[in-house]
């Protein structure tokens, strides 16, 4: 009878083992499958960029100079061509680009802040029955396109648009204005598009903030201004660097916007970068703006990432 | 009075900074005249044409299928990205692999398509692989990026469930394999389908990376409406952008007030 029943407990024992042994390697393959895909995906394409800034232009498919050559002696000669970076920096076009890029996406910060703050305040301190639902309506328009959001406002500012509308059928102007393709357009359509990514962390600080704090500074008789300084502007400093970088990131190497709001004259580097790249297809100039650009970046990313971890460090 | 008043106001005023213009975008769409901004009457012939229009329904489908690919690889990704980094504990490389796996989150957009059109363009020089680009690069691509905002989703959902669960199971004998699906897998799936709806919003959407990484014969939704709204507003993107508004608000709309019902019953 026992020689019966052992063999399919030993089968069991030995799935289990497998699995067991299977569940080892598993966590192997866990790693392994998302490590490998962006490795190839993501870091392996960022060093080919970093290669081609590096190359020399050329007319033909593709458009630059092999940087690796094998000499008619065997030997192996690497050309380095920094001329791409120089380019860059001789000509006042790349240089305003960058410059005015970190400009417009800073003051778009600022005041993606000032809109943000109010509203998520007002969602921290109202009753947690509607929480949620402001929250979402917050949320909402995220969810729908992007693309077609910032299309929203070409209706909206355009010369024959509903502003201009409204304002001549008041009689407040006569004449449209000229709203579309300015930068002040460009402004606009950041701090819309991005709002959301400015309430949330603003709104997860505040929620935790202690209303003992804010009570007990105002019995001591300071002033709501003086409670806001003191008090709640130091304790919500994470959400506002994590808020305020998580709309700098993005509005530094925006395309659409820039391309659809604003006029020729706003330069951004995303909109050079594309231009480089698909009217002039200098694939190796594209190519450094975009290094460039990852470096300018560093600092907010790293900003950005303090400040999430103070975020995540609260909670723990 | 006046302090107390100054924030709700402000807050009303941010909320219509949010939705006057998708309202306004809604509204004329139903506008029987070609000017978008005139309203001349209620007409529904914009949708009309909208369907009409082959090169806009083509590219909506080949979109919806990139995205569905795409979102469905990402969430697997994601998942495995997301469970070493809740459920590994402290292994060698794990900060450049929570490095690696974020990035993508603040990588400038125009960077990722110009890197992966490089990657691609040199891997075809190489192995002749990928032979021309169209769907299948612009699917790695979006799986790539999006994979970052789901590995997001799962994680702290992860991070949020109870480990006592996971570790009740392997204290009875379970493997880890059993544990993951009989366990684990049923209590995050509710971060898996938001992650899954997430990647497929942004794949569905996204118009520089595409842009990068297309070919000939393959323009998705976004790449279309651009080039027409570059021109200027047109009635029929109007239409089609409200399509779109009203089943993404169903289905968030939706999705929460399902989120608030159960919440309560824990």
């Amino acid at each position: 009878m026992s020689s019966l029943a052992e063999p399919p407990r030993r089968v069991w024992t030995f799935i289990a083992e497998r699995l067991g042994r299977w569940g080892i390697n598993g966590r192997v393959a866990v790693l392994l499958a998302p490590t490998l895909w962006l490795v190839v995906f993501f870091v392996l394409p960022l060093l080919v960029v970093f290669k081609i800034a590096l190359s020399a232009f050329a007319m033909g498919r593709p458009p630059y100079l092999p940087m690796f050559e094998w000499g008619a002696d065997e030997s192996l000669s690497i050309t380095l061509h920094f001329s791409n970076f120089l380019f860059l920096l001789r000509d006042t076009l790349y240089v305003n680009a960058y410059v005015n890029s970190v400009r417009i996406a800073a003051i778009s910060t600022v005041m993606a802040l000032l809109i943000a703050f109010p509203m998520a305040w007002y969602i921290a301190r109202s009753d947690e029955k509607y929480r949620n639902l402001l929250l979402m309506l917050v949320i909402l328009p995220f969810w729908t396109s992007f693309l077609l959001r910032v299309y929203a406002w070409m209706g909206f500012l355009g010369r024959n648009g509903v502003i201009n509308n409204v304002l001549m059928s008041l009689g407040i102007i006569d004449q449209p204005l000229t709203m579309l393709q300015t930068e002040g357009a460009v402004f606009v359509g950041i701090v819309y598009t991005y709002l959301p990514f400015m309430v949330l962390p603003l709104y997860t600080t505040l929620v935790k903030l202690d209303q003992n704090l804010i009570e007990a500074s105002s019995d001591l008789g300071a002033k709501p201004f003086t409670t806001f300084w003191t008090i709640i502007l130091p304790l919500s400093m994470p959400g506002i660097i994590a808020g305020s970088m998580l709309v700098f990131i993005p509005a530094i190497g925006e395309f659409v916007i820039p391309a659809l709001l604003g006029g020729a004259e706003t330069l951004m580097i995303g909109r050079v970068l594309w231009d480089e790249f698909f009217s002039n297809r200098d694939w190796p100039v594209a190519s450094a703006v975009a290094i460039v650009m990852l470096v300018i970046l560093l600092v907010p990313i790293l900003l950005l990432n303090h400040a999430q971890n103070a975020v995540v460090e609260k909670d723990a | 009075m006046k302090r107390g008043l100054l924030v709700p106001v402000l807050t009303v005023a941010g909320f219509a900074f949010l939705y006057l213009p998708i309202i306004s975008l809604i509204v004329f769409s139903f506008n029987e005249s070609r000017l978008v901004t005139v309203w001349t009457g209620f007409s529904l012939r914009w949708y009309a044409e909208l369907f009409q229009d082959s090169q806009i329904v083509s590219a909506a489908i080949l979109s919806l299928q990139i995205a569905a690919v795409s979102a469905t690889i990402a969430t697997v990704l994601g998942t495995l990205a997301g469970l070493a980094l809740t459920r590994f504990g402290r292994f060698r490389g794990r900060t450049a692999f929570a490095g690696m796996v974020s990035a993508p989150l603040v990588m400038p957009e125009v960077i990722t398509g110009l890197s992966l059109l490089l990657l691609f363009v040199a891997m075809e020089a190489a192995f002749g692989w990928p032979s021309g680009r169209g769907f299948t690069t612009i699917v790695i691509a979006h799986s790539t990026f999006c994979m970052a905002y789901v590995t997001v989703v799962v994680r702290s959902r992860l991070l949020d469930m109870d480990k006592s669960l996971d570790e009740a199971a392997m204290d009875l004998g379970a493997t880890p394999v059993r544990v993951f699906f009989d366990i684990t897998l049923p209590i995050i799936s509710p971060a898996l389908i938001s992650g899954w709806l997430l990647a497929f919003t942004l794949s569905l959407d996204d118009l520089v990376i595409a842009s990068f990484v297309t070919g000939p014969g393959a323009s998705t939704l976004p790449i279309v409406i651009f080039s027409k709204i570059r021109l200027g507003v047109s009635p029929d993107v109007n239409a089609l952008a409200t399509i779109i508004i009203g089943i993404v608000a169903i289905g968030v709309v939706g999705a929460t007030l399902v989120g608030m019902r159960r919440r309560p019953r824990g």
